[in-house]
């Protein structure tokens, strides 16, 4: 599930979000608060002290709209007492506070016990001692200054609208947590995670006709610095026009959309029937999000989500057969919180596990899902595979999607030679509507660009495309896997979950893909 | 304690503004307190109470403005962050959309705080939750759900002289009842501004019902349907329409509300003559602030009159560029219905789906306003007037415009979330596809 941009925190200075927080200060907070829950009785407890800084500048053709330059600081305890978790967090950091948060949270703990029905199995989980981890940036987007970026999002507005666009939306978010974990397990865990997504908007209208066409930017929100937005030859692959790997040139972007929404005005409506589909990793890293990344959350398989958006069809039984065919035996899926670059990478989870990467779906079968701690045991895991996370001090950890990617193919193949082979298609960049059910089985996905294929060649843009499939049909009809080299990460920086509902941020690998024989509706329609 | 009083917080607003050396500034105080419940396989999961206050201030030069926040309130916090959105401002470049402040109103009393609903404690919470677990599991079905109450309070203040209170409660309940064979499930979500209406037990029984009533769900083909939309589904529907009555958007040529060649279609006939919507911050079941974060004055609106569109919501900015009055976006609606209830408009349906709600709800078409999603919880078919059977849930693609044409009957409206509205009864719904989700 993905929803709207969560603004909270103190504004501050642009200089204050540079200066990082001493972690032996970090360390005796935290000590204070785990001998306090252990001297209330607690026989485990963690703590998170986390510094959130979000940076979020928006503009419109010729101004600036906002700078929000937003931090939240605090303290989050987790404990377990009596088998059951309890929960506090404080943002004034005094000793008399951090202790009495921590004896609240061992009240809460005992309380919920009265009620419990199943006591709090943790998977064994060793301390590190005092380590640290920073995403490995080269830039730090906060410390470039605001003019400089505003100045950059300006020029790309510049750009449309003297191509012809009526109307254009440019932003850049950026987020750094800087967190601090400790544990009664023995770990002192500092760590530094940054991530940004430069996004734009172009809007073209037809003034005779009275229609709107827009096109979206192909950036991806990366677990990166500043060094994103600084375009690299070697970084960019060439075919219908130019897609961006690991850096991002936002200008020419911006000028290829600007011709691609005027394109997209005298675009043909597509004929709904059965089309082979070429999906390149700008939107199929969505349909895999909604199709594997969640379905794979073993507590919705649970029933723990059953009240927002659901549960999952990959139950238990699914998986302990070894047997179910989720994608065709070309299709392997791994999940992972250590790909270079990506939105869920860091070092250790926000229950101090240290992070590592395992199948999910191999050679087409289910044969894993996505645990935290107390859920490990359910699968005869010896230890959590380290998905906890939490998006602030003040909420209550919890089982958050790691990058969940499709391996490309092993076998020389490129979008090209793909396009070849292909007799009635559709080649589809970008991500635009989405919507799965409550299981994950019925899925509706449209994209930001739709070109046609007939006989081994591309035609023109079509419009009002949507395909709609079964996720099982669907992959089991993956035919072909581009090669490593056209391997690329889309991500969403604000997935949705629990209740109160909490952020969290996820990559999701693959190569340009194709899938035979999937149906495609028009969705034009006349008010 | 994050609720001040109209006189504590008139106080901490007056001190902030006396440090200020701006040419206009806004200062506004928020604060909130609450609690929640969640709970999954008929236990609680999570629990949680929250409290938080917090200080805004926009201080502008010119048409240069920048804003700055602080969750600190003695005065040296004050004056600090009274500075700090000074020195923003003269960093910020000229807004050329910038509008002076509203100078002072007086505005009229709300009727939006509920002393029994803020006096919910965790025991109230805990004892709501025990009762819908009873049920569920008395009915042998696993319910997950989730309970939340808030009390909050806003003020807001300007070197014109503006100042403004409302205080406000809510509580919103929701749960799912599913069975043990995962063949049926069943939910009702409802909101109150008085406690006292909330009855967790009966509102699960509902969902129970419906969980039971939907296993052996059978398929039945795709197509366009007669559909009985109860209140949770319409309004499932609606919320995306009402957001799109904006002038700006409109007359920029890129909404649903603009007319080809330009210009919007204000004035014209673009729902069925059934449909009358109009917000009121006067209704006693969704009560809503009497002013809005500009210190504009929040009165009953019409927005649809027998289906032709009346207002479209103007930003200051955008009232002035056009000479017109300002009027704040539409926030919560009312959509009236008619007296028939909902088992009345089940009778009267010869061929039709009665949907519960709808999910996963996403634009596909901003030009057309078409969505996507699916019907959940509680999808069956009718026939001569009688629930015959339940049926697997489908996809849709249908646009709310369109929905509003083709409106058979409405009956008694209700709130659901933010808006308040009736069951309808309309023809030719857009199924697309089935899925086998329970």
């Amino acid at each position: 599930m993905l929803q709207s941009v969560p603004v909270i925190g103190r504004d501050i200075a642009m200089e204050e979000a540079l200066i990082p927080i001493d972690p032996a200060l970090k360390k005796r907070l935290a000590d204070i608060a785990l001998n306090a829950a252990r001297s209330k009785g607690a026989s485990y407890a963690d703590v998170r002290i986390g510094r959130y800084l979000n940076q979020f500048l928006t503009t419109r053709e010729n101004r600036v709209e906002n700078i929000s330059n937003t931090e939240s600081y605090g303290m989050g305890i987790r404990v377990i007492a009596n088998g059951s978790w309890g929960f506090a967090s404080i943002d004034q950091l005094t000793e008399d506070n951090i202790a009495r948060a921590a004896a609240t949270a061992v009240q809460i703990a005992k309380v919920n016990s009265k009620l419990l029905t199943e006591p709090v199995k943790l998977a064994p989980q060793r301390g590190y001692g005092e380590v640290s981890w920073k995403t490995p940036i080269e830039k730090n987007a906060f410390e470039i200054p605001i003019k400089e970026k505003t100045e950059l999002l300006l020029a790309v507005n510049d750009v449309a609208m003297k191509g012809g666009a009526n109307y254009i939306n440019s932003s850049l978010f950026l987020v750094n947590e800087q967190k601090y974990f400790a544990s009664t397990e023995g770990s002192y865990i500092d760590q530094d995670v940054h991530r940004l997504w430069p996004t734009f908007t172009v809007t073209k209208i037809d003034p005779k006709s009275g229609k709107f066409e827009t096109r979206n930017s192909l950036s991806s929100p990366m677990g990166m610095g500043y060094e994103y937005l600084i375009p690299k030859k070697e970084e960019e692959i060439d075919g219908l026009f130019t897609i961006y790997k690991n850096r991002y040139n936002m200008l020419e972007d911006v000028t290829t959309a600007t011709r691609h929404v005027d394109e997209k005005l005298r675009s043909k409506p597509v004929e709904a029937g059965k089309y082979d589909l070429i999906i390149d990793p700008t939107n199929l890293f969505l349909t895999i999000h909604e199709s594997v990344g969640h379905p794979s959350e073993l507590d919705r398989v649970l029933g723990y989500e059953a009240n927002y958006a659901g549960t999952s069809f990959l139950t238990l039984d699914k998986w302990e057969s070894k047997k179910f065919n989720f994608g065709s035996n070309i299709v392997n899926f791994e999940a992972d919180k250590t790909q270079k670059g990506s939105l869920a990478a860091v070092g250790y989870d926000d229950e101090g596990v240290k992070c590592k990467n395992w199948d999910i779906i191999k050679d087409g079968i289910l044969v894993n899902y996505q645990t935290i701690r107390d859920q490990a045991h359910i699968l005869g895991l010896p230890e959590s595979q380290g998905c906890c996370y939490a998006d602030s001090w003040s909420s209550v950890q919890f089982q958050r999607m790691p990058n969940v990617s499709l391996k490309p193919g092993k076998a020389a193949l490129s979008p090209a030679d793909m396009i070849k082979n292909v007799e009635k298609g559709i080649y589809i960049f970008g991500r635009n509507s989405y919507s799965i059910d409550q299981q994950r089985y019925n899925f509706q996905f449209s994209g930001q660009l739709c070109f046609e294929i007939k006989d081994g060649k591309i035609g023109g843009l079509l419009k009002d495309v949507a395909y709609q499939a079964n996720t099982q049909e669907f992959w089991n009809a993956c035919a072909a896997i581009c090669d490593e080299k056209d391997y690329r990460t889309g991500g969403s920086f604000f997935d949705g979950k629990g209740q109160p509902s909490q952020v969290s941020a996820v990559s999701h690998g693959c190569s340009t893909t194709l899938f035979k024989g999937v149906n495609v509706i028009n969705t034009g329609r006349k008010i | 304690m994050s609720i001040l009083s109209k006189e504590e917080a008139q106080a901490i607003l007056k001190k902030a503004l006396s440090f200020s050396k701006a040419d206009e500034c806004e200062v506004s105080l928020n604060g909130s307190e609450g609690g929640n419940i969640r709970y999954a396989r008929n236990a609680v999961s999570t629990a949680g109470d929250m409290s938080s206050m917090g200080l805004a201030i926009s201080s502008t030069f010119g048409k240069k403005t920048g804003s700055a926040t602080i969750n600190e309130f003695d005065d040296a916090s004050l004056e600090k962050v009274v500075r700090r959105s000074e020195e923003l401002a003269q960093l910020a470049p000229a807004n050329p959309e910038y509008v002076s402040l509203e100078g002072p109103k007086t505005f009229a009393e709300s009727i939006t705080y509920n002393p029994v609903t803020a006096a919910i404690n965790p025991d109230i919470r805990a004892e709501a939750v025990r009762k819908s677990l009873e049920v569920a599991k008395a009915a042998n079905l696993e319910a997950a759900g989730f309970l939340e109450n808030t009390t909050s309070f806003r003020a807001i203040m300007n070197s014109k002289g503006l100042y403004a209170y409302n205080k406000d409660t809510d509580v919103s309940f929701s749960v799912t009842t599913r069975n043990q064979a995962g063949t049926g499930s069943g939910y009702v979500s409802n909101s109150f501004n008085d406690i006292s209406k909330l009855d967790t037990l009966a509102l699960t029984k509902i969902a129970a019902g419906k969980a039971n009533g939907s296993a052996g769900a059978k398929a039945i083909e795709p197509g366009k349907y007669t559909v009985i939309l109860e209140p949770l589904a319409a309004s499932d529907m609606l919320s995306n329409l009402v957001r799109g009555f904006d002038a700006r958007g409109a007359e920029e040529g890129r909404s649903f509300m603009s007319k080809k060649g330009g210009g919007t279609r204000l004035g014209e006939q673009l729902f069925n003559e059934q449909v009358n919507i109009y917000s009121d911050p006067f209704n006693a079941e969704l009560p809503g602030a009497t002013w809005n974060g500009d210190g504009l004055p929040v009165e009953r609106t019409s927005w649809v009159e027998k289906g032709v569109v009346k207002n479209l919501s103007y930003s200051r900015f955008w009232a002035q560029k056009k000479g017109v009055k300002a009027i704040p976006g539409a926030g919560r609606i009312i959509m009236e219905g008619g007296s028939a209830s909902l088992e009345d408009l089940i009778k009267s349906t010869e061929k039709g789906i009665l949907v519960t709600r709808f999910w996963y709800i996403r634009s596909v078409d901003p030009q057309t306003l078409l969505l996507t999603g699916l019907t959940r919880d509680g999808t069956f078919y009718i026939e001569n007037g009688k629930i015959m059977f339940p049926i697997k849930n489908f996809r849709f693609n249908e646009s709310p415009i369109i929905m509003l044409n083709n409106v058979e009957a409405l009956g008694k409206a209700e709130r659901n979330g933010n808006m308040i509205v009736p069951p309808m009864k309309i023809r030719d719904f857009t199924f697309s596809s089935l899925s086998d989700a329970v």
